[in-house]
């Protein structure tokens, strides 16, 4: 058994900056926490209940006798640990969050209050259908917005997240590819693809080829052609790509996959920088998952919940997955689900969830799409790429940035660490911008560019914040260039240096453990 | 509009810089033909926060709001009090506004209380370890049977009738798909559960056993026997909870000898908006955490030795393995991890267990008064905060009499399984600490009126 070191360690030895160290382990604002069970007690708590009714107990003798081991805190003592551990964050509202093919917008706080009205936030998803119009009428009207800003058919709302939606639109295809009786086995993905793309393929039971980027980061229309045949099932594009270009043969590509008989997935991760300017329906593009959390402003989280609609053809739309909530012509709203679906929705490929789907940050995106309006998401589009742009070329004379002679890019810019002197790569600089204030970009990503910088400012930034970033980016790139091997250190000024991932994967401890587990039987 | 900062005048400069002439040009990798002329057609423009705020409590208006009337609702999404603090925290910026702990340098808050929520699920369950959150319980049951088809490489799963429909129509789905066998079965109107069934079923192809507790009519039953049976034969024992509340007063299923125990979390810390977001929980024995799906968190130390968390084991996730990965997950529910991880510390084992007690308590004092009704009985002989009532008529139409006099009367085995005659008379009703006296009241006259 591991035992954990505990805490925060007064004795490590001082960092570079020569700081002093203190005798908590605190530098003023920024304080150590330890974890709730170093400091809690299974005799606190800080919930007070009305005094515990007397009865008899019906459990069937499967009472539990032995310790769990949970700690409790009165309320003082968890605010407090919380909020200490919030302090040690990154986050979109202290600062640019750049986290290409992320998009890290604001979260606007209209959203959250609207999500947390009693009428949204406590309703049960088995109430009958007549205390629940409401709610329905909330998916109805999300998705109405959702094919009109895509010019889709239909859409499955119940996904998840972005992965869930990835496997709602390639179960759609299999459903749709079984209907008429025609098995194929192969999924085919680009290179540069999000890796849940070759995951959700195998996850759907497909084999997955890649097919190759061009020079010009875009995909090799004419390896994909010669690889297309009545074995491809479908095609898996990210549009705009993520290398932040848009694929200027995207009409060509749906057609040609049409012509062999496969269809056309849509990574939609970064539907923001083409929202209001192009719809995915015109390019030929069968399904598409849109990430309520990034283009429509859901919070992140720190990792989920997310909310992964996918948007459909007409010729998958028969397929797509149950639960749906529908209007009918005297205004009402109704649950489709497996009792009618026979009749109403007789193609559905199955279910995919308990429930409805992420009804929470239904209410929330369509709050977002209500407050933009047409002409507002139209301009976070345009602000978007405008911002990226901006960044782009006022980087590209300090940075590599192997596709800005071909032409602007979308919503993101791409840089790599070519030219860094000896010994220093993206990692540093990222690191190095931790201290400057900033998070990183995504590192190491995509693939095809070594070294790759995916930066993705969005368009909630103002010029200001873009031109500090820049001026950090510059200084550090410069730094890189000329062999600043201190950027290795960084960031120093966090509330953590480097971490040891090799330790953590090599040791795995993922729960904590009692130093004296006899404590544990207390 | 009120989110973009940019002005005009900032426009055009940032457009000089860029080199060009007009923002279509940024656009013209767009094909000409196919790019948008004005704002898209049908959405109105922009509106003020007056206005939308307006707009969204209407909608929210037009639905029954569960706080409000006599609630006793269940079936895998459970009213509980949810303290003001818990939400509170996690609308916190920094939580709220953060993304996945990718630079843990500066996400240690988030890796710090992942790492706590992933103890506090593994000590609830009574699994060794357990990792930082799936979408929701019926996925979590999913990934939990295609894990248990990567260990023991078998493809049969047994599935008790006890298991959420709903779970099931996931399972099912998903298995059209795979290689995956699943042995499914209706439930009946008995105390009894199905366990000599599932354990009848067992054989050398079984690859795993999936058990609720508390089942989707509320019974409980002892996990051990399962657990030998099908540990006898090579397979896995996968328990499913939708109700993690109970394990603050009846046996984990970790200590009855469940090998994966996945569930919904949303009964502790996140409210029941209507079905989601929620919280999936997986938990397992250490020596499987390698075939595990979702994130982990786990501690190591930094540069200058100090303790800090990082996420971990990924070469199992798709961002590293691609087709190869455990499973195709990549956004977890750590917002509603966070509630969950921070009302559990709220409660404390000490609160948990007293919310348990007034749960059971409750459960128990209404279930003796609605079975005391001319012509309705209890289904269930044992049950936590959750029970089955057979009535003497259908019970769908019993739930429409019931929201007619303004009481949300439990879940109709109806609407869980259209079409199955034998549970038609079916009526599955949760009661929580929420529940009042005088909430009781009307339910005994509402249920009484309904099944005259």
């Amino acid at each position: 058994m591991t035992v954990n070191p505990s805490g925060w360690r007064p004795s490590a030895p001082a960092n570079e900056q020569g700081e002093a160290q203190t005798v908590t382990g605190n530098r003023a604002l920024m304080l150590e926490e330890p974890l709730i069970f170093e400091i809690g007690s299974t005799e606190q708590t800080g919930v007070d209940f009305a005094e515990l009714p007397k009865g008899a107990s019906r459990l069937g003798g499967l009472e539990r006798s032995r310790a769990i081991g949970l700690p409790g805190l009165s309320e003082p003592e968890m605010v407090r640990h919380y909020t200490r551990l919030s302090r040690q964050n990154y986050a979109i509202d202290l600062g640019l969050f750049p986290l290409g093919s992320c998009t890290m917008k604001h979260n606007p706080r209209l959203n959250e209050k609207v999500a947390r009205l009693p009428g949204f936030a406590d309703v049960h998803p088995l109430q009958p259908q007549e205390t629940v119009q409401g709610a329905l009428e909330v998916i109805n009207q999300l998705a109405f917005w959702l094919l009109d800003l895509t010019g889709m058919y239909g859409v499955a709302m119940s996904p998840k997240a972005g992965a869930h939606g990835e496997l709602c639109g390639l179960l759609c295809i299999r459903a749709a590819l079984e209907a008429r009786g025609d098995k194929r086995a192969v999924v085919l993905v680009p290179e540069s693809a999000h890796g849940t793309n070759p995951a959700t393929a195998a996850f759907a039971g497909y084999s997955v080829e890649n097919i190759p980027a061009n020079a010009a980061g875009r995909v090799d229309l004419d390896a994909l052609k010669a690889r297309l045949g009545p074995d491809v099932a479908a095609v898996m594009i990210t549009n705009p790509n993520t290398c932040g270009l848009f694929e200027p043969d995207m009409k060509a590509i749906s057609d040609a996959v049409h012509a062999a008989g496969g269809f056309v997935y849509c990574d939609g991760a970064n539907f923001n920088a083409i929202v209001g300017k192009v719809r995915p329906g015109d390019l030929g593009i069968d399904a598409m998952h849109i990430n309520l959390h990034k283009t429509f402003s859901t919070p992140h989280g720190g990792g989920g919940p997310g909310s992964g609609p996918v948007v459909l053809s007409e010729a998958l739309a028969p397929y797509g997955p149950l639960p749906y909530a529908a209007k009918y012509p005297d205004g009402s709203f109704k649950i489709v689900e497996e009792e009618t679906g026979a009749d109403e929705h007789p193609g559905a490929f199955g279910r995919m969830v308990a429930f409805h789907g992420q009804t929470g940050m239904f209410t929330r995106a369509l709050t977002y799409i209500l407050s933009h309006g047409a002409d507002g998401l139209k301009q976070v589009a345009e602000d978007a790429v405008l911002n990226a742009n901006y960044i782009l070329r006022s980087l590209e004379d300090v940075l590599d940035a192997p596709f800005a002679k071909s032409g602007p890019c979308m919503h993101e810019a791409i840089f790599s660490d070519k030219g860094f002197a000896d010994g220093l790569s993206t990692i540093d600089l990222a690191k190095a911008l931790i201290d400057e204030g900033f998070h990183p970009m995504t590192m190491y990503f995509p693939l095809v560019v070594h070294g790759a910088m995916l930066v993705e400012p969005t368009e909630t930034e103002s010029k200001a914040a873009l031109d500090q970033f820049i001026l950090a980016m510059r200084s550090i790139a410069g730094r890189a260039k000329a062999g600043d091997q201190s950027l290795k250190a960084a960031p120093i000024h966090a509330p953590r240096r480097r971490l040891d991932e090799t330790l953590a994967a090599r040791k795995p401890v993922l729960v904590y453990r009692d130093p004296e587990p006899a404590q544990a039987a207390e | 509009m009120r989110y973009l900062p940019l002005s005009d005048a900032d426009r055009s400069d940032m457009l000089r810089v860029v080199g060009a002439s007009s923002i279509d040009e940024l656009f013209r990798d767009v094909p000409e033909e196919l790019r948008l002329r004005g704002p898209i057609e049908g959405l109105p423009p922009h509106a003020s926060e007056l206005a939308v705020e307006r707009h969204m409590t209407a909608l929210s208006r037009k639905n029954m709001v569960a706080g409000e009337v006599p609630f006793f609702l269940g079936c895998g999404a459970y009213r509980h009090h949810v303290p003001a603090s818990v939400d509170h925290i996690i609308q916190r910026g920094e939580f709220l506004t953060s993304y996945t702990p990718y630079q843990p340098e500066i996400a240690q808050g988030t890796l710090q209380l992942l790492f706590e929520f992933q103890t506090q699920v593994a000590r609830l369950t009574g699994c060794e370890v357990a990792n930082a959150s799936m979408y929701d319980g019926s996925t979590a049951m999913w990934e939990a049977i295609v894990m248990a088809h990567r260990i023991t490489r078998r493809t049969k799963s047994v599935i008790s009738s006890g298991v959420h429909p709903h779970y099931v129509r996931v399972a099912e789905t998903m298995a059209k798909f795979t290689e995956d066998r699943l042995d499914t079965a209706l439930p009946e109107l008995s105390a009894a559960t199905d366990a000599e069934r599932l354990i009848a079923s067992i054989d050398g192809e079984t690859s795993a056993v999936v058990v609720q507790y508390p089942d989707i009519l509320g019974r409980i039953t002892d996990l051990t026997p399962i657990a030998e049976a099908a540990h006898a034969a090579g397979a896995l024992l996968i328990a499913v909870i939708t109700e993690p509340v109970a394990l603050g007063l009846i046996k984990s299923p970790g200590e009855m000898g469940a090998d994966i125990v996945v569930g919904e979390g949303q009964s502790i810390g996140v409210g029941l908006q209507f079905g989601g977001p929620y919280v999936g929980l997986f938990a397992c024995g250490e020596k499987h955490v390698r075939q595990m799906p979702g994130r982990l968190a786990g501690e190591t130390v930094d540069a200058e030795g100090k303790r800090g968390f990082v996420l971990t084991l990924s070469t199992r996730e798709q961002h590293i393995r691609r087709e190869k990965a455990t499973s195709n997950i990549c956004t977890s529910s750590v917002l509603c991890a966070m509630a969950f991880t921070a009302h559990l510390t709220l409660l404390g084992e000490k609160g948990l267990r007293q919310l348990a007690s007034l749960n059971h308590a409750r459960a128990c004092e209404v279930a003796e008064r609605l079975a005391a009704i001319p012509g309705v009985s209890l289904v269930n002989d044992a049950f936590f905060n959750e029970f089955t009532l057979k009535l003497p008529v259908e019970a769908r139409p019993a739930v429409h009499a019931m929201v007619e006099r303004n009481v949300l009367g439990g879940v109709s085995l109806g609407r869980l399984y259209p079409g199955v005659e034998s549970l038609q008379n079916g009526l599955v009703v949760a009661v929580t600490e929420t529940v009042t006296d005088t909430d009781i009241d009307a339910f005994e006259a509402a249920l009484k009126e309904a099944v005259q």
